[in-house]
């Protein structure tokens, strides 16, 4: 759970997912927050890793990944820290696991009212489209921050999971699906946020828009990083 | 060219090659990032010393103008170490994003040893 100034409400949420899931050991990083993310996780019940200063979700993830690994642990589900995903998903996206390495939770694919306008729903539009012809699978939300990862895509990502704007969402999957993972997706329902503010700045928006499209390009040039050659057609 | 512009284009150049010796010598620049404004630094000199090389390039080049040569060149260089700076630049973040990461895991490491081990790392379902 990469957790950013997020002290309002990663307490609740950590409490939450740990009463709804049995037997899960929740792992908060905290991205170099200023406020007490790290006090109010713990006081929820999450182990915390807190890094020195803000590298963002894609840094936050692959201190994650690591510790997944470190410690071996086969399956990671990224929840995020504000409350938008109900942790009642959870099950649902590891089930899936069986058979995909990772799967995502969306938010649009017919499961609660979670909606976007303007260029921001074009960016997510352009980026399911290419991704969904690259994964050979339906997906409809790319850049949801709800996704589940098997043992495969632990390691993969452990390795390379890019710190860059928007690599968290777009790019890791780009590589992930170039190394040949193979990619689910199922619907689940979204929440208000708990804490935090959500940005609507149209403005900001058609920023988000050039940058997801480069973000994808480049992901899309650059060279493809093999999986552990013992686990390919595994 | 008047003899003033030849002894100001001389100590130009003998300055900046001077300034950038001696951070090599006391290990303020180190020689990889020295090596552009060492070739600099000499093709100025050279340029100044002997004016004739330029008027020589600019023909080989076909450069109308010689003084011509001299900005393109000047740009050619500045653009190249603007570049390197940059690659080094990212190398050095992927660095630090590293050491950030692995500080982050030791650091809960260290925290879980000293907590009286409640309850030890297992697998998760």
């Amino acid at each position: 759970m990469p957790a950013f100034n997020e002290s309002e409400s990663v307490r609740s949420v950590v409490a939450e997912v740990l009463a709804k899931l049995p037997g899960v050991r929740v792992l908060v990083v905290d991205d170099g927050s200023a406020d007490a993310t790290a006090d109010e996780a713990r006081a929820g019940g999450a182990i915390v890793a807190r890094l020195p200063f803000n590298l963002g979700v894609g840094g936050a993830m692959r201190t994650g990944f690591r510790y997944a690994l470190e410690y071996g642990y086969e399956n990671v589900v990224q929840v995020d820290a504000d409350g938008q995903h109900d942790p009642a998903g959870v099950p649902l996206l590891l089930e899936r696991l069986t058979s995909a390495d990772i799967v995502l939770g969306a938010r649009f694919a017919g499961e609660g009212d979670y909606r976007v306008r303007g260029p921001r729903q074009w960016a997510m539009k352009v980026l399911s489209a290419v991704l969904t012809r690259m994964a050979r699978t339906r997906l409809t939300d790319t850049t949801s921050g709800f996704r589940a990862s098997g043992p495969r895509a632990v390691k993969l990502f452990a390795a390379n999971y890019p710190a860059e704007y928007l690599g968290d969402t777009i790019e890791s999957l780009v590589i992930a699906i170039r190394s040949g993972c193979v990619i689910e997706q199922v619907p689940v329902a979204m929440r208000p946020r708990a804490g935090g503010r959500p940005s609507h700045n149209p403005l900001k928006a058609a920023a988000y828009l050039g940058r997801a499209c480069m973000a994808l390009v480049f992901a899309l040039t650059r060279p493809r990083v093999p999986l552990d050659p013992r686990e390919v057609g595994a | 060219m008047t003899l003033t512009v030849y002894i100001f284009s001389v100590a130009a150049a003998l300055v900046t090659l001077i300034v950038v010796i001696d951070l090599l010598r006391r290990r303020r620049l180190r020689e990889r990032h020295a090596i552009w404004w060492l070739v600099a630094g000499i093709m100025a000199l050279l340029v100044s010393l002997v004016p004739q090389v330029l008027i020589w390039a600019a023909a080989v080049v076909g450069v109308e103008v010689p003084l011509n040569l001299v900005f393109f060149v000047s740009l050619a260089v500045l653009f190249l170490v603007c570049i390197q700076h940059s690659v080094e630049l990212t190398a050095l973040e992927a660095k630090t994003r590293a050491l950030a990461e692995r500080l982050a895991l030791l650091e809960l490491e260290l925290r879980d040893d000293t907590s009286s081990d409640e309850a030890g790392p297992t697998s998760v379902p």
